[in-house]
C-alpha cells in the first residue's frame, strides 16, 4: 500500500466517520444528562429524510440542513416528553422512535415522491458542495504535507468540519463551563442538582435538544454530503455504530473521536478492499463489510476494560418520597 | 402544640422575630397525612432539634422548607417575612440550608465542582472554582471545616462529605442550617467533631435546626425540642426543662422503656467458633483479616464499629453469600461441626437448615423483596419446607396463614399480609424479617443493624424479641453501628476496624469513649499498623475482661 492509497482510505474514513461522530457527540450531551438514547439511529434517519426532501425540493442544501434538524428534533422532543416529563422507560422510547422513523420515512418518501421511498436524487446545488481550503492546489506537490493538506484536510463539505469542531467545543462546554458542570451532575446524581435549586427536566431537556441537532447534521450530512438523496434505512446502523463507539469513549469527548475513527476506517478499507488478500487467504468481502458491526458487537461484550456509564443513567428523576 | 409552640416564642429574651416560623402547615402525598397542621417556632441563634419517630413527619417538614415539596396549605415566616418557597432557589436565597440524610453529592466531581453547583458565578468555571478556594479556606479556618478541595467525594470519608455538604450550605451564605439525621453515619468522634462545629456557627449567631430520633444528642446539644408524632407537632419545649423519658413518651405516645430490661447472661457451651477468618474481595481488597471468636448459646456478641470495616462481609460470609468473586479462608464451626467455606453447601438455605437465622443489615434489598405482599416475603429463605409444598405447587394457605400468626405476634401494623412490604413502614418491614427468622427457632441468629430506620416503639420490641431468644438458649450476633445499641443489647462487645477485631469489651465495664477510639483504630498500644504491617496483639478478653485503658 502506497502513500497515495493510504490518504485516500484516511480520506474515505474521515468521511464515514463523520455522521458516526456528529451521532456519537449527539449521545454523548443526552446521556452525560442521565437521558439514555438508543433512538440516535431513528433521529438520523428521519433527519436524512427531512433534509433530503426539503433540500430536493428547495434546492438549497441549508434549506434542507434546517429541515433535517427540525426531523430529529420532533423526535428528540417526543423522547424527552415520554422520559423526562411522563418518566418512562427511556429504552422503550428509544426503540419507539426507531422504529416510527423507519416507517414514516419510507411512507412519506413514497406518498410524496412515489419512488418506493426513495427521494429523488439531489444534484448539484442541492447537495452540500466540497470546500477547497486556501493554498490547497498550490501546496499539493509539496511531498508528504502536500498531499495530506490537500487531499486529507482539504476538499471536505462544510459539516465534516463542523464535525470535528464540535469535539473540542463539546470539551470545552462539559468541563469549562456552568452548563456543562450541571449537565455532568444531573448525569450523575439529579438529586444534588435539584437540592442546588437548578430544574432537572430544564437541565435533561437542553441536552436532548443539543441531541436533536447534532442527529440532525448526521441525518442532512448523510442525504446531502456522503450521498445524494434519501433512501429507505439509509443510516445502516449507523446510530447503533455510535452509540457502541459512545461507551468505547467511555462517554469523552476526545474519545469519542478515535472511537468513530477507527469505525470510519475499518468501513473505509472495506470500502476499498471488498476482497482483502492476506498471503495465501482471501478475506471476503462478506467479512469486510460486517467488520464495523463485528466490532460493535466486541466493544458491547465489555472487551474494551470497564466502561462506568453516567451514574443516574437510564433513570426518570422522581424526588424522593 | 400551637400553645406549648407559643411558650417558646413569648419568652421576653427572644422578642425578635423568629428565624422560621411555620402557621399550620399540612402536607398529604397521597392518602398518607405526612403533615398536620403544623406550627413551629425556632428563635434566631439557636439549635432547636427536632425529634420524632421515622415517618413521623419530620423530613417531609423540613424538605417544605427547603422548597423540595411544596405544603398543601400554611405560611412560612423567614426571620419576621412571609415568603412562599416554591423551590430550593428561593429557599438558598432567603439563607436556608440543608444537609440531607443521604448526601447530595456528586461522587465523581472534586469538592470544589460540588460547592460552586448551583451556585456558579458565571457561564464560565474558572472565576467560580478561584473564588470557591478562597472562601473555603476561610470557612475551614472560621469553623473547623478542612476538607482538600481537590479531593473528589468518593475518595472522602462519610464524615468529610458531610463536611462538604455544611460548606456548601455555608459557601450559600445560609443562616439558617437544617441537619437531617446528621449522625447517623458517623462515628463517636465525628460526631462529637460535628457539635463542636455546630456551636462555633451558633456563637456566630446562626440558626440550626437538628433533626434526629437520638435522645442523647437532643439532650447534649439543643436549646429547644420540637417533638412529632403522626404528622403532629405535640410539643416544643426547652431542651433544659425535659428529660430523655419524658420526649420518649411524646414521641412514641406511650411510656417506653429505654433501658432493655435483661438479666445477666447464662451462656452454655459455643455455638459458633470461628476462627482466623479472611475474605479478599474481587477487588482484591482484604476486608477480613483473620478474624476469630466464639459465640455460646445463651448470649449476645455484639459487633461495634464504624460501617466499612468488613461487619458487612462477616454478615454475608456467615449468611452464606459472600459476595462473588470473594477469596475465603479460615473455619467456621457451627455446633462442632465445621461448615462448608466454598464449595457447593456453603449457600445461605444450607446455613438456614443447620439453624443458622439470619437478619440482613439492608431490609430493602437483601431482607424483603419490596413488590412482594408480606406473606410472600414470610417465606423466603424456608420456601422449600416440607409444609410449604403441596406438590409441585407452594402451598399458599399454609404460608398465608403462617404470616398471619407471625404479624400478630410481632404486632405488624397493618396487619395485612396481602400488602406489598413497600407499603409497611420501615419498622413494620423490619418486623416482618425478624418474625421469619426468630420464629423459625434458629440455633444462631445473624442480625445486621436491626433497628436502622426504625422507630423507637419498634426498636424496643425487637429488641425484648432479641433478648427473648437469648434467654431461651440461643447463640445471637449482633451488627451495629448505634452504640448505644451495642451496649444496652451485648453481653459481650467486639469492635471490628479494618478488618480485624480490635478488642472485646464487657458493656458494664466499658465506655462509649473507650468503644470509641477502638472503632477509630486506636488501642492501648498507639495505631494500627497498616496492612503490611503486623497483626496488632488481639485482645483476648472472654474470660478476662479488660478494664479501662
Amino acid at each position: 500500500m502506497d502513500f497515495a492509497t493510504a490518504i485516500q482510505i484516511l480520506d474515505s474514513a474521515v468521511r464515514l466517520m463523520t455522521p458516526l461522530l456528529l451521532a456519537c457527540l449527539a449521545g454523548l450531551y443526552s446521556e452525560r444528562s442521565g437521558v439514555f438514547d438508543i433512538g440516535l439511529e431513528g433521529k438520523m434517519l428521519m433527519a436524512a429524510f427531512t433534509s433530503a426532501a426539503v433540500a430536493f425540493v428547495t434546492g438549497s442544501p441549508w434549506l434542507g440542513l434546517l429541515a433535517g434538524i427540525a426531523g430529529s428534533m420532533a423526535l428528540s422532543l417526543i423522547h424527552g416528553l415520554a422520559s423526562i416529563t411522563f418518566m418512562g422507560n427511556q429504552l422503550i422510547s428509544g426503540v419507539a422512535i426507531n422504529f416510527l422513523a423507519s416507517g414514516m420515512t419510507v411512507l412519506l418518501g413514497q406518498k410524496i415522491f412515489g419512488l418506493g421511498g426513495r427521494t429523488p436524487s439531489l444534484t448539484g446545488g442541492g447537495r452540500f458542495g466540497e470546500i477547497t481550503l486556501p493554498f490547497a492546489d498550490s501546496l499539493r506537490n509539496v511531498p508528504f504535507i502536500g498531499p495530506i493538506y490537500a487531499d486529507l484536510i482539504s476538499g471536505h463539505t462544510i459539516l465534516v468540519y463542523v464535525a470535528f469542531l464540535c469535539v473540542p467545543l463539546t470539551w470545552w462546554v462539559l468541563f469549562r463551563t456552568r452548563f456543562g458542570l450541571r449537565l455532568r451532575a444531573v448525569g450523575e446524581n439529579p438529586a444534588s442538582v435539584d437540592t442546588a435549586g437548578v430544574s432537572v427536566t430544564r437541565l435533561r431537556f437542553a441536552a436532548i435538544a443539543i441531541c436533536g441537532i447534532l442527529c440532525g447534521l448526521a441525518g442532512a450530512y448523510l442525504a446531502t454530503g456522503l450521498s445524494a438523496g434519501f433512501v429507505k434505512e439509509m443510516t445502516a446502523g449507523r446510530g447503533f455504530i455510535a452509540l457502541a463507539a459512545l461507551i468505547f469513549a467511555k462517554w469523552r469527548p476526545w474519545n469519542a473521536l478515535f472511537a468513530t475513527f477507527l469505525f470510519g476506517l475499518l468501513e473505509a478499507i472495506a470500502n476499498r478492499y471488498p476482497n482483502l488478500e492476506i498471503g495465501p487467504i482471501t478475506i471476503p468481502s462478506m467479512f469486510m463489510n460486517a467488520l464495523p458491526y463485528i466490532l460493535t458487537v466486541i466493544i458491547l461484550a465489555g472487551f474494551v476494560g470497564r466502561a462506568i456509564p453516567p451514574r443516574a443513567g437510564g433513570e426518570p428523576y422522581v424526588k424522593e418520597r | 402544640m400551637a400553645a406549648a409552640a407559643q411558650q417558646i416564642g413569648g419568652r421576653p429574651d427572644e422578642a425578635a422575630p423568629a428565624a422560621i416560623e411555620l402557621r399550620g402547615i399540612s402536607k398529604a402525598f397521597g392518602p398518607v397525612q405526612a403533615n398536620r397542621n403544623i406550627d413551629l417556632k425556632v428563635p434566631k441563634g439557636t439549635i432547636h432539634g427536632i425529634i420524632g419517630e421515622n415517618g413521623a413527619g419530620k423530613s417531609t417538614l423540613m424538605s417544605i422548607l427547603y422548597g423540595f415539596y411544596k405544603p398543601d396549605r400554611g405560611q412560612i415566616l423567614v426571620n419576621g417575612q412571609a415568603l412562599t418557597i416554591s423551590d430550593s432557589q428561593t429557599a438558598i436565597r432567603a439563607g436556608i440550608g440543608m444537609v440531607f440524610q443521604h448526601f447530595k453529592l456528586v461522587q465523581n466531581f472534586t469538592v470544589l465542582e460540588n460547592i460552586i453547583l448551583g451556585a456558579e458565578d458565571g457561564a464560565l468555571l474558572r472565576p467560580s472554582l478561584a473564588k470557591a478556594r478562597g472562601v473555603l479556606k476561610q470557612l475551614a479556618k472560621d469553623y473547623q471545616l478542612n476538607v482538600d478541595p481537590d479531593e473528589t467525594i468518593e475518595e472522602l470519608s462519610v464524615g468529610h462529605q458531610q463536611r462538604v455538604e455544611i460548606l456548601k450550605a455555608l459557601y450559600r451564605q445560609a443562616d439558617i442550617l437544617i441537619l437531617d439525621e446528621p449522625t447517623g453515619v458517623l462515628t463517636p468522634a465525628e460526631a462529637d467533631h460535628l457539635f463542636r462545629i455546630l456551636e462555633g456557627l451558633k456563637a456566630e449567631g446562626k440558626t440550626i435546626i437538628l433533626i434526629t430520633h437520638k435522645l442523647r444528642e437532643i439532650m447534649e446539644i439543643t436549646d429547644n425540642v420540637s417533638v412529632m408524632r403522626r404528622g403532629e407537632m405535640v410539643a416544643s419545649v426547652r431542651t433544659a426543662e425535659t428529660s430523655p423519658e419524658e420526649l420518649a413518651e411524646l414521641m412514641v405516645g406511650r411510656k417506653v422503656l429505654l433501658e432493655i430490661d435483661k438479666a445477666p447472661a447464662n451462656p452454655g457451651a459455643p455455638v459458633l467458633e470461628v476462627r482466623d477468618l479472611k475474605l479478599v474481595d474481587d477487588e482484591g481488597v482484604e476486608r477480613l483479616r483473620g478474624i476469630s471468636f466464639d459465640i455460646r448459646a445463651g448470649e449476645i456478641l455484639g459487633i461495634a464499629g464504624v460501617s466499612g470495616n468488613g461487619q458487612t462481609q462477616l454478615l454475608e460470609l456467615l449468611g452464606g453469600y459472600p459476595e462473588k468473586g470473594s477469596k475465603v479462608s479460615g473455619t467456621i464451626r457451627m455446633n462442632g461441626e465445621v461448615l462448608d467455606l466454598t464449595g457447593t453447601k456453603s449457600d445461605a438455605a444450607t446455613r438456614r437448615r443447620r439453624g443458622i437465622g439470619h437478619v440482613p443489615e439492608d431490609r430493602q434489598v437483601e431482607g424483603l423483596i419490596m413488590d412482594f405482599a408480606a406473606w410472600e416475603n414470610v417465606a423466603f429463605g424456608y420456601h422449600d419446607k416440607p409444609e410449604y409444598q403441596r406438590g409441585l405447587l407452594m402451598n399458599n394457605a399454609a404460608i398465608k396463614a403462617d404470616a398471619g400468626k407471625y404479624m400478630e405476634d410481632f404486632d405488624v401494623r397493618p396487619r395485612d399480609p396481602n400488602l406489598a412490604a413497600r407499603n409497611f413502614s420501615g419498622g413494620n418491614q423490619q418486623k416482618i424479617v425478624v418474625a421469619r427468622e426468630i420464629e423459625r427457632n434458629p440455633d444462631l441468629l445473624l442480625v445486621g443493624q436491626p433497628t436502622r430506620g426504625v422507630d423507637i416503639g419498634a426498636i424496643e420490641f425487637i429488641h425484648k424479641r432479641i433478648v427473648e431468644l437469648r434467654d431461651a438458649g440461643k447463640a445471637v450476633l449482633l451488627v451495629s453501628v448505634e452504640l448505644d445499641e451495642i451496649l444496652s443489647l451485648s453481653d459481650r462487645i467486639a469492635v471490628m476496624f479494618d478488618g480485624r477485631i480490635m478488642g472485646e469489651r464487657l458493656p458494664d465495664q466499658t465506655t462509649t469513649g473507650e468503644l470509641g477510639l477502638l472503632m477509630a483504630g486506636v488501642t492501648e498500644t498507639g495505631p494500627v499498623p497498616d496492612a503490611a504491617g503486623t497483626p496488632p496483639a488481639r485482645q483476648q478478653g472472654t474470660d478476662r475482661p479488660e478494664g479501662r485503658g
